[in-house]
């Protein structure tokens, strides 16, 4: 026998070849090998990477070892970490691997070791689905919901009274359909369409106040229960705005390119429609501003903060949620410091000091101050902390985007139709 | 294989031992605490009648098989249960299979008839799994069975099966490679499937099986493509990237010609040259002789198929899914030409944004291209910027594509944000700043002196990793550039002084030893304070003094024998061992006495070797040449299975190979439609197919046509394409109708307003083609072609198509009796066009031309927010209009109207006298209204033909937009003789942003690759208002869409006249007569100090854009500009302040 020659050549045809679902202790608690089983020994590689690399994200995602390549995502706490032979391109395991975890989220609502684990069955027959001989072939949740039901209490009992399946009897139409996305049959008796158009402010605001860069980062996500089979055009008062756009397969992108509108058989219940990016060319507005003075002083081993936040383009919103985060230097052990409103808390292990402000009162600005005690025989850190800032606006699309109207065509009821626009910050950095 | 599982057993033997393995599993009790016990208890679980049991052991089972726990000694008890009705168990025994099969084969052997019967099943599903599973099962005696299951499920009605036929030709290739023959015979049968499920799964089992049989895509190649979007996505990312290396072997190379006109001749020499050597057949040299002589005059033509593949490429650099961006980015990136592939710099960007692996690969491939296209990303460059919350490997790829971007424009940037990075806490982050902080001062000669000086700083950093770093970094720079040594190391020397971090101290006592020969005075100097301060030196730095020391002696012993002498004998009783041991060899070794052997005769090349300098380039340099967005490339290591991109041909092989019988398409056309009218989404199909349709059939027509034919349409079609890939030729009219069709299919209510539409349509339509063709036939008049004149009124009929579908868009809204003013006034255009003077003195009139053109388009200029824009302003000749702008005082009312200065345009360069060959051309925005798409800002090009010879042919080709822009083309120019000059006019919807259109201007000998830019003035067009109707737009402008700036007014400009004089230059605007001031605010502004204001809209989406000039005393004035737009509000108060100050 030659099994290395041989082995060689039969391995040359798959895409992914196994998975190893890893937690954060390093303990391997699901494995699944589309072909001939690959030793867990594999993971060690893996392991001795996450060893070096101090933080989980700091892990490289693709890894040669001396037969194989490892190719890992981070999701949850957990390490999806799959088995590559041969050449493949990176993206497409890591978006697959990706897709394999917003199926187990969207099946469990949430995609942790406890929940795997306890739903080892489905997730196997899941993962059966997902990948035939490593390559990708039922990734749409509806077809995957059709064929295999989530998991709820009512059936769970009922299954192990009749001894009844989660196992669709039927195999999905999706799948054979041209629009995979949407089952036949639906039904409701209300029929309504949601659209939540959310916008995410990046920047990167200098010590000065001066934005060093800003970007918006919209994502429309719909909830559209609809019967039959209907037919969305979605139009916008402003389309010219939006820069880059990415769309979920349904909608028609030559409508689109040429009218500039979004023309789409929805999927049916919960999906993103699309993302878009306005970009730093734009002139983005941004909806606080904070000064903040850190400062830590040689002598006393002690140093000052103060910060204070204001509304700066907030087109007359309220500004909510909002909070500051802020990762301390490693020689600041306690922060003494009084806010004029909300609550602060600070980690002393993480390092980390949180100011939960809530609304923003234009009327009486937001203050934190007071001192932060330091390790002794320390020297000062040369750098100071850059602030994280979260913040929720409702009701407003901060790139002043606007959804003008949607019609659906195709069937005769008249639904019921909701937009919602909030903005939050994504990452809100202030450098100081 | 064997090995593998029995280390598999053990481990999990090992780890169960004693473990209550199922206490975690909530289905079972955690009652079965051994091994064989429950494996008993499992077994008759599997044995008895109720599903129930069944079903329960199973789970159990594959939970085990799930923790990597063998199982393999239940397969008798599994396999028998292959056939269970329950269809919950037959999926899990199908699981429990296929993972123990290969190691019981022959057990598994009893399972197969269950699955030959499955694929005889009348139901397309069964029939799928069966073979899904039978295809699974690694059990090499069944391969015959196989073999003919994959055969039959190749030809069955049901695409469903014929792609899990697909999925299993891989599978089997890898358990006998020995059929790969048969397994070709297969892919090739469902390779020529027509349906979207099959198409993905097929070319992946291409892509394994037979990836060298490029040959079976020739006839399925535009097929492919035509498919691409329908797709599911992962498909899309393995037919891309089979397609990329498809078009690498068929194709020329796009960027030729660039590469010829950067080159001149020699260039074209070494091109063809190389193949001169091999031996070829006549006929094969001819051909070549031809293509090169093609080649000259015009360069080079993109074959339509290759068009046709970055066509339908393109639309997916929108999907949601992340490899798919990529693949058709390294598609663009592979095969487009340079100045295409641009567009995939914003899809890439975008997909930062996504998860951190996402990111990481993405920045892999950003740092490679960015190497080769720099341009292409230096528009995002914030967005590479770094976040402290990045982990560190995306900090230091960013880093790497900062690094690549850097340039003179933008490094000071650049380099600014480098200031903070190195703040960071980030430690490697830190680091890898200061080597990029090297390559730039190593790339951009103007930066190098204030990098090292920045660098120098950072050597009293208190971070020794920091320090460490600089020194590396500063030493690379100085070997570098000898001639600057003394300099910087005069200055690090002196630093000795006050730096106290012993690593920084060794690093500066190297350097100057290194370079003692540049700095002979001072060197002998450091060391003395060296030698004084030796006991107290920390141990690395006195390991450097001595090595200093002992350079010093072998060049400058005269000065520093002693002192060497004195630092030796310190070293000698150091307590250090090392540094005795030191001492001791560098005193045999440079100190010569009898005893030293033949080493000290050496010991001036051992000190004072050339070290070479170190290269301070990317490590992503020439990544290239894997393919972008492969395992290979992010790896730089070539991974088992990868397929070279091949280099492009030399001559492009038959692209006859490719035709299609044209029947045959037509019928699964018609196939597709009956069966699948139900879906909206086909209709859209259908059509594409049609099109797909015509671009086979073209190649048929041309081929026919003889020699020059093929080069002809190959022209137009990629002219079409690149027009705006959506909005012009063939592929508008298809996408047009393709909207209609949808439209009638669903809106059955609307059908009626619809027809009324359209027929409203044709009429305007057959108004207004007369017109265009008329003035198409003019220009074309002086030197008659026929082919010409074939291609031309195709083309401009084609457009006015689309702009009737622009116009009867924005007319929707408006009224019937407008509509039938437009008419009318497309009527009276009509006679003006006929009566129009023939183009040749084109330049001499143009402005009466322009004026007549204005009054024609009064409505489409201007909507007409106000009833006093009389007609009668715009008789105005400008010369009046600028006598009166000085005037204008407060009781005018007629003045102001439209306000353009024409006599101060300010023309710009397009291009060059000496880039261009004696073809100069400057354009400038002439304020016209163009008469044949309101939406779109006149351009007047200036063409000057100062060569000896005449130039032909001028036209436009290959316009690259941004999307949403549009460009009208001039009228081809036919003949410029020497020393003449000729103006045309051409029209561009910048969609109100200041991109600039990008295209080529074609001459009959060359490409020019010119590019326009608006100044954002010229991005509006004038609009009246009174000052009321001014306030109260304004009122509803506030906000964010406001921006004021104070500013002191140049001293020149303090009157009325110059400030309107200024504003109006500076932007397209017409002043508001301010003289109603009175009537509608109370707060009258001192007259003294008045208030200017200026009004206009702007050209695409016709927002108002208000702009306010109030001045105070001594030339202190509030500029406010309020426009719903704000990157144009932003920019032209930025151009008006500079407008106003200067």
């Amino acid at each position: 026998m030659t099994p290395c020659r041989v082995n060689v050549k039969r391995w040359q045809a798959e895409m992914i070849h196994s998975l190893f679902v890893i937690n954060h202790l390093g303990d391997i608690f699901l494995e699944k090998h589309w072909k001939s089983v690959i030793s867990r020994s594999v993971c060690d590689y893996f392991f001795e990477a996450r060893e070096k690399a101090v933080d989980p994200e700091n892990v490289p995602p693709v890894l040669q070892t001396p037969h194989h390549y490892l190719i890992s995502i981070y999701r949850g706490k957990l390490f999806f970490l799959s088995v590559i032979q041969t050449e493949v391109p990176p993206l497409f395991v890591i978006e697959f691997l990706h897709r394999v975890a917003d199926t187990f989220q969207d099946y469990f609502g949430e995609c942790s070791e406890s929940v795997i684990s306890d739903n080892v069955v489905i997730v196997y027959e899941l993962l059966e689905e997902m990948l035939d001989n490593g390559f990708p072939l039922a990734t749409e949740s509806n077809v995957l919901k059709e064929m295999i039901r989530p998991p709820n209490i009512l059936r769970s009992v009922v299954n192990t009274l009749t001894g009844g399946s989660n196992v669709g009897e039927t195999l999905p139409q999706g799948q054979l359909s041209n629009i995979p996305w949407r089952r036949a049959g639906v039904k409701y008796t209300n029929n309504e369409a949601y659209f939540d158009v959310t916008e995410e402010i990046d920047a990167i605001v200098d010590k000065s106040g001066t934005t060093v860069s800003a970007e918006i980062q919209g994502v429309i996500e719909a909830c559209v229960k609809l019967s039959g089979m209907p037919d969305l055009t979605m139009s916008f008062m402003n389309p010219r705005l939006l820069d880059d756009v990415s769309f979920h397969p349904c909608v028609r992108f030559r409508r689109w390119e040429s009218e500039r509108v979004l023309s789409f058989i929805p999927p049916d219940g919960n999906f993103t429609l699309m993302t878009y990016h306005i970009s730093s060319q734009n002139l983005v507005a941004i909806p606080v501003y904070v000064k903040q003075s850190i400062s830590f002083f040689e002598a006393g081993s002690c140093g000052r903060l103060d910060i204070t936040i204001g509304p700066k383009q907030t087109m007359g919103k309220t500004v909510e949620d909002l909070k500051v985060t802020v990762h301390m230097p490693k020689a600041v052990l306690n922060a003494n410091l009084t806010a004029s409103q909300g609550n602060y808390t600070y980690d002393f292990t993480t390092k980390l000091l949180v100011w939960d402000i809530g609304k923003l009162n234009p009327q009486k600005l937001p203050n934190l101050r007071g001192s932060l005690s330091m390790q002794t025989g320390v020297p000062n850190p040369e750098e100071n902390p850059s602030l994280n800032i979260d913040l929720k606006i409702q009701q407003l699309a901060i790139s002043g985007l606007k959804v003008s109207r949607l019609d659906m065509y195709g069937e005769t009821y008249k639904p019921f139709k909701g937009v919602k626009y909030v903005t939050k910050a994504g990452k809100f950095q202030v450098r100081t | 294989m064997s090995a593998s599982s029995a280390f598999n057993d053990e481990k999990g033997g090992s780890s169960s031992v004693g473990e209550p393995e199922y206490g975690h599993d909530p289905a079972s009790g955690g009652i079965f605490s051994s091994d064989y016990k429950r494996h008993d208890d499992l077994k008759e679980m599997l044995d008895s009648n109720k599903d129930s049991l069944k079903l329960e052991a199973m789970k159990r089972i594959v939970a085990m098989i799930a923790r990597g726990k063998n199982a393999s000694d239940l397969f008798p008890a599994v396999v028998k249960n292959v056939a269970c009705k329950n269809i919950e168990v037959k999926k899990l025994v199908y699981v429990y299979l296929v993972r123990y099969a290969e190691e019981q084969q022959d057990l598994a052997l009893l399972s197969i008839s269950t699955f030959q019967r499955g694929l005889k099943d009348p139901n397309q599903l069964i029939r799928a799994s069966a073979l899904r599973v039978l295809s699974s099962i690694r059990v090499t005696i069944i391969v015959p069975i196989m073999m003919l299951a994959i055969k039959e499920a190749a030809s069955d009605m049901s695409p469903y099966v014929r792609k899990t036929a697909a999925h299993a030709i891989p599978k089997l290739y890898s358990l006998d490679p020995e059929q790969k023959d048969q397994l070709i015979e297969v892919i090739e049968k469902l390779l020529a499937d027509k349906t979207t499920l099959v198409a993905g799964s097929v070319v992946m089992a291409f892509e394994e099986v037979c990836p060298e049989r490029i040959d079976l895509i020739h006839k399925n190649y535009r097929k492919l493509c035509n498919l691409l979007i329908d797709v599911e996505e992962w498909g899309q990312v393995v037919i891309i990237n089979m397609l990329t290396r498809y078009a690498r072997t068929q194709f020329l190379n796009p960027n030729i010609n660039e590469s010829l006109l950067e080159e001149g001749g020699s260039g074209d020499k070494t091109f063809y040259g190389s193949d001169e050597d091999e031996d070829e057949d006549e006929e094969e040299k001819e051909k070549k002789a031809e293509a090169a002589a093609m080649a000259k005059r015009k360069p080079y033509v993109m074959d339509p198929d290759h068009r046709l593949l970055l066509r339908n490429t393109k639309p997916l650099l929108q999907s949601r899914n992340a490899a798919v961006v990529m693949a058709v980015a390294q598609l663009y990136f592979h095969l487009a030409p340079k100045a295409e592939v641009g567009v995939i710099a914003k899809a890439l960007v975008r997909l930062l944004r996504s998860h951190s692996e996402v990111q990481y690969v993405v920045l892999q491939n950003v740092a490679t291209m960015s190497i080769k296209r720099r341009g292409m990303f230096e528009p995002y460059l914030k967005s590479f910027y770094i976040r402290s919350t990045d982990p560190t490997q995306i900090k230091v790829l960013k880093l790497e594509v900062l690094t690549n971007l850097a340039n003179e424009t933008n490094i000071s940037t650049i380099l600014r944000e480098f200031q903070t990075y190195i703040k960071s806490m980030d430690k490697d982050f830190v680091a890898a700043t200061i080597q990029a902080i090297g390559r730039c001062a190593t790339n951009i000669s103007e930066v190098r002196d204030t990098c090292l000086n920045g660098l120098v700083q950072l050597l009293s950093n208190r971070d020794e990793l920091v320090v460490a770093e600089s020194v590396v970094v500063i030493k690379k720079l100085l070997q570098m550039q000898p001639e600057k040594h003394s300099d910087i190391i005069k200055h690090m020397a002196k630093l000795t002084d006050n730096i106290q971090v012993p690593m920084a101290r060794a690093s500066i006592l190297w350097l100057i030893g290194e370079y003692c020969e540049h700095v002979p005075k001072i060197a002998p100097d450091v060391l003395r304070k060296m030698a004084k301060s030796f006991t107290n030196e920390e141990d690395i730095v006195k390991l450097q003094i001595i090595n200093l020391a002992a350079k010093l002696y072998l060049t400058n012993s005269k000065q520093t024998k002693l002192l060497t002498q004195y630092v030796l004998n310190l070293a000698k009783y150091d307590q250090n061992y090392d540094i005795r041991d030191r001492a001791r060899f560098i005193r045999q070794l440079i100190v010569p006495t009898e005893k030293s052997g033949a080493l000290s005769k050496y010991a001036k090349k051992l000190f004072l070797a050339l070290k070479p300098a170190p290269v301070l380039e990317s490590p992503f340099k020439d990544r290239d040449h894997f393919q972008l967005g492969s395992l290979s490339h992010l790896l730089n290591a070539k991974a088992g299975g990868y397929q070279e991109l091949p280099d492009w041909p030399e001559a492009a092989p038959d692209p006859s190979v490719r035709n299609v019988e044209v029947k045959e398409s037509v019928f699964t056309l018609l196939e597709r439609v009956t069966t699948l009218t139900s879906v909206p989404e086909w209709t859209k199909c259908s059509s594409r197919e049609k099109r797909k349709e015509k671009k086979v059939e073209k190649p048929f027509y041309t081929d026919s046509e003889g020699e020059s034919g093929p080069t002809e349409s190959a022209d137009s079609e990629s002219d079409s394409a690149s027009g705006s890939e959506s909005s012009s030729g063939s592929e508008e009219s298809g996408s047009g109708s393709e909207s209609e069709e949808s439209k009638e299919a669903s809106e059955s209510e609307e059908e009626e307003e619809e027809e009324e539409e359209e027929q409203k349509k044709k009429k305007k339509k057959d108004l207004k083609k007369p017109v265009q063709e008329s003035e198409s036939e003019q220009s074309s008049e002086e030197e008659e072609r026929k082919h010409q004149r074939k291609s031309k009124p195709r083309k401009s009929e084609s457009e006015s198509e689309s702009d009737e579908d622009e116009e009867s868009e924005s007319e929707s809204s408006q009224s019937e009796s407008e509509d039938s003013e437009s008419e009318a006034e497309v009527k009276k255009k009509k006679k003006t066009a006929e009566s129009k003077p023939p183009p040749k003195p084109l330049k001499k009139e143009s402005k009466k031309e322009k004026k007549e053109m204005s009054l024609l388009d009064l409505d489409d200029f201007e909507p007409a927010p106000s009833p006093q824009v009389t007609p009668v302003n715009t008789f105005l000749s400008n010369s009046l209009v600028t006598d009166l702008e000085g005037l204008s005082l407060s009781d005018s009312v007629l003045s102001p109207a439209t306000i353009a200065p024409s006599s101060a345009l300010k023309s710009y360069e397009l291009l060059h006298r000496i880039t261009g060959e004696g073809l100069s051309v400057e354009y400038c925005f002439s304020r016209q209204p163009f008469s044949p798409d309101a939406n779109m800002v006149a351009v007047q090009m200036q063409f000057t033909n100062s060569a000896s010879s005449d130039t032909k042919n001028l036209h436009i080709e290959d316009v690259k937009l941004q999307s949403g822009m549009r460009v009208k083309e001039f009228p081809e120019i036919e003949l410029l003789p020497a020393g003449e000059t000729a103006t045309a006019v051409m029209g561009i919807d910048f969609c109100d942003s200041t991109q600039a259109a990008n295209f080529q201007l074609c001459t009959h000998t060359r490409k020019f690759f010119v590019s326009i830019q608006p100044p954002v003035g010229e991005l509006m067009r004038p609009v009246f208002l009174t000052e009321n109707e001014f306030k109260k737009e304004q009122g509803q402008l506030m906000g964010m869409n406001e921006i004021t700036e104070k500013l002191t007014l140049d001293v020149k400009c303090r009157n009325e006249h110059a400030i309107v004089q200024r504003v109006t230059t500076a932007a397209n605007l017409s002043r508001v007569p301010c003289g109603s001031d009175k009537e509608c605010s109370p707060p009258v502004p001192p007259p003294d100090y008045p208030v200017h204001r200026f009004a206009g809209r702007t050209v695409t989406s016709g927002s108002l854009v208000l702009v306010t000039v109030a001045t105070k005393e001594e030339g202190a004035a509030q500029l406010t500009v309020n426009c719903e737009k704000m990157v144009i509000g932003t920019m032209l108060v930025k151009d008006i302040l500079q407008a106003l100050t200067q």
